[in-house]
């Protein structure tokens, strides 16, 4: 690892708990919903972060942008470490990421036109930017995404899922980000206009040079697109396979595998998918948190917890990985 | 004769037509997969064969719908709705669309064993108890006195299927069940499905826009596109040798196992709305294939074997 550039981000034990309840008759109940994650980001990969809901995969891309601050631990972005900047240094430094939510229809203010909407980031970066300018970036960043530049007179509700979701790119491209967080940006979207903005995002990743977090609870999906995956288990990362086609070695793993709809049918399914649910993070049971579910556990997995650790970059926690 | 058979049905919704001259059958034992983009008309034929349609302001304007030798279009209400609850059932992708938040869900599934089936109280507690434990769900008996809040999203689908499974039905329409639920949750409710309809006999058909689901667990597909059918074949026959080039395309928008990144396309443009359905065949405009003529001519059905495909190049496509 000595020989590569410095990575872009890198998180150092990071943790981010929150509580809740604590009412009059209640104890307040604490969650770890990100647990010591370690993990450094290279330039120019594509890091997949894949688990179901409630394994901690969206707070970690929070995390990774700066805007919620870990509870423990270090984010550090270009050396830079977040929780030590001010708000305009922190401000200043968000120009260099930028995230993509899921949800198109809420993430863009319905009272703005497509070009309030793709000039919102430079206002908030108080970029003063003349008729003109404004004018020639919108055109620019709307064709780079494409849509046609006449769009920036609509309004949101003119335009389709997949439209919006173009929309949401090119805000976030708009201030020439270094890293882009994409939260499951095709999660509610049809598979024609997913394989599309897919598809956009690949093409943009070649051209502009970008380093990309996508987050999706879609193995499938993740497998094609990202260079290197983690997977996270409540909180925690469970695997971080070092390319997409690496064999599994942890069971959750290996599970979400088995759980994805492969297209084919003269390949049908012959395994049973894994029983059981994801337990509550508020609960979270003492060593592996997939031992319940897992078809390995032993007592030692139910007693102790498995550390991550890394070999060749293909990295584990698990008492009993498969071979 | 087939358990249910859509001949050749319209729908209309004031001035709009969403669905356009589809037919279809399923037979007891079968899964047909029904897939398309949203606005296909995936739904409406669900509302369609369920009775549903004035709900929503709609009605079947032309053809019939028979189910067991029955017209269910001129059937009076109040005999649809003794057959919604026994012998046909729906699961909608929201689990809470079925379920009443304010009783137990063990309530609600009893119920239908005391309204529809005659069944006492006590019996009605224990055959549901036994659906539950059949449907896998953990500590049945605690579950059936809880609340749906209570209960996680796979869980409450599983409530939702038990209230079907209470009436004894013959046929489940099952309209994307597992959208909204995790990967792995999802694997068990189709691995559920599944083993329903070989175990128990019943039709089932699952109404998704997962090719994946499609390919695992169904035995015939129906692909619609934009209110019309485009394609019906074996499931082998619709990944082996689709026909029609928008079932191509559906089939390519997902990533196949080791497939090289950049490589995946999409379908260009959007599927229209109701009131902008383009003239000749309504893919026209976003088909790869499409010739002039494909503008001006509605494509008719062609049969091919057990197959139908509605696109006129079929014969060079399918050599293609």
């Amino acid at each position: 690892m000595g020989d590569r550039a410095a990575p872009l981000v890198v998180l150092d034990s990071v943790s981010r708990s929150y509580s809740a309840g604590g009412g009059l008759f209640r104890p307040r109940r604490t969650m770890q919903a990100v647990d010591q994650v370690t993990l450094a980001l290279q330039r120019g990969e594509i890091t997949g972060v894949v688990g179901e809901s409630g394994c901690g995969k969206s707070t970690l891309a929070r995390l990774i942008t700066g805007l919620i601050a870990p509870s423990a631990g270090h984010v550090r972005f270009e050396d830079a470490d977040l929780a030590t900047l001010g708000a305009p240094a922190l401000r200043a430094m968000r120009r260099r990421m930028q995230m993509v939510f899921q949800d198109p229809y809420s993430s863009i203010d319905p009272r703005f036109s497509i070009r309030d909407a793709v000039l919102e980031p430079f206002e908030v970066q108080g970029i003063g930017l003349t008729e003109a300018e404004a004018d020639a970036r919108v055109a620019a960043l709307l064709t780079m995404v494409g849509l046609d530049p006449s769009l920036g007179g609509n309004y949101p509700h003119h335009l389709s899922g997949g439209q919006k979701q173009r929309v949401g790119i090119a805000r976030a491209l708009a201030l020439e980000p270094s890293l882009v967080v994409l939260d499951e940006p095709t999660a509610s979207l049809d598979v024609s206009i997913q394989a599309q903005i897919i598809a956009l995002l690949e093409a943009l990743h070649a051209r502009l040079g970008l380093t990309y977090v996508f987050i999706s609870h879609d193995l499938r999906l993740v497998r094609y697109f990202c260079t290197r995956i983690v997977v996270m288990y409540l909180g925690a990362v469970v695997e971080i396979l070092p390319e997409p086609q690496a064999r599994p070695r942890h069971p959750y793993t290996l599970a979400l595998m088995a759980s994805t709809f492969v297209p084919d049918p003269t390949r049908r399914r012959e395994v049973q998918p894994i029983t059981g649910e994801i337990a509550s993070p508020y609960d979270r049971p003492p060593g592996c948190a997939f031992a319940a579910r897992c078809p390995r556990a032993s007592a030692l997995c139910r007693s102790e917890r498995p550390l991550l650790v890394e070999t060749a970059g293909h990295a584990i926690a698990c008492h009993h990985p498969l071979e | 004769m087939a358990l249910l058979t859509l001949d050749t049905i319209a729908v209309t919704i004031g001035q709009a037509e969403p669905l356009d001259r589809l037919s279809l059958d399923i037979d007891r034992g079968e899964i047909l997969g029904i897939v398309g983009e949203s606005g296909s008309g995936k739904s409406m034929t669900a509302l369609a064969i369920m009775g549903l349609l004035p709900l929503i302001g709609g009605k079947v304007s032309a053809g019939a719908i028979r189910f067991d030798g029955v017209e269910l279009t001129k059937l009076p209400e109040a005999d649809y709705r003794r057959l919604r609850g026994k012998r046909m059932a729906l699961i909608t992708q929201n689990p809470m669309t079925s379920l009443d938040p304010i009783r137990t869900v063990g309530a609600q599934i009893d119920q239908v064993g005391t309204l529809h089936m005659g069944m006492r109280a006590e019996a009605a507690r224990e055959r549901s108890i036994e659906i539950m434990e059949q449907l896998r769900i953990p500590d049945a008996a605690t579950v059936h006195g809880q609340y749906p809040h209570q209960l996680s999203g796979g869980m409450k689908q599983r409530i939702v299927i038990a209230m079907a499974l209470m009436g004894e039905p013959d046929l489940i329409v099952a309209d994307e069940p597992t959208t909204a639920l995790d990967v792995t949750i999802q694997a068990q409710i189709i691995q559920i499905l599944v083993d329903l309809v070989r175990q128990r006999g019943l039709a089932l058909i699952l109404i998704t826009h997962d090719m994946g689901v499609v390919a695992q667990a169904c035995d015939k597909v129906a692909v619609l596109y934009a209110g019309r059918l485009a394609e019906f074949a074996a499931v082998g026959e619709i990944f082996a040798s689709p026909r029609h080039p928008y079932t191509r395309a559906l089939i390519g928008c997902i990533a196949k196992e080791g497939q090289a990144s950049g490589s995946l396309v999409g379908i260009p443009g959007t599927i229209p709305g109701v009131f902008a359905y383009p003239s000749g065949c309504r893919y026209h405009p976003r088909c790869a294939l499409a010739v002039p003529a494909c503008a001006v001519n509605v494509p008719p059905e062609q049969r091919l074997g057990a197959a139908r495909v509605a696109c006129d190049w079929v014969t060079e496509v399918a050599h293609g």
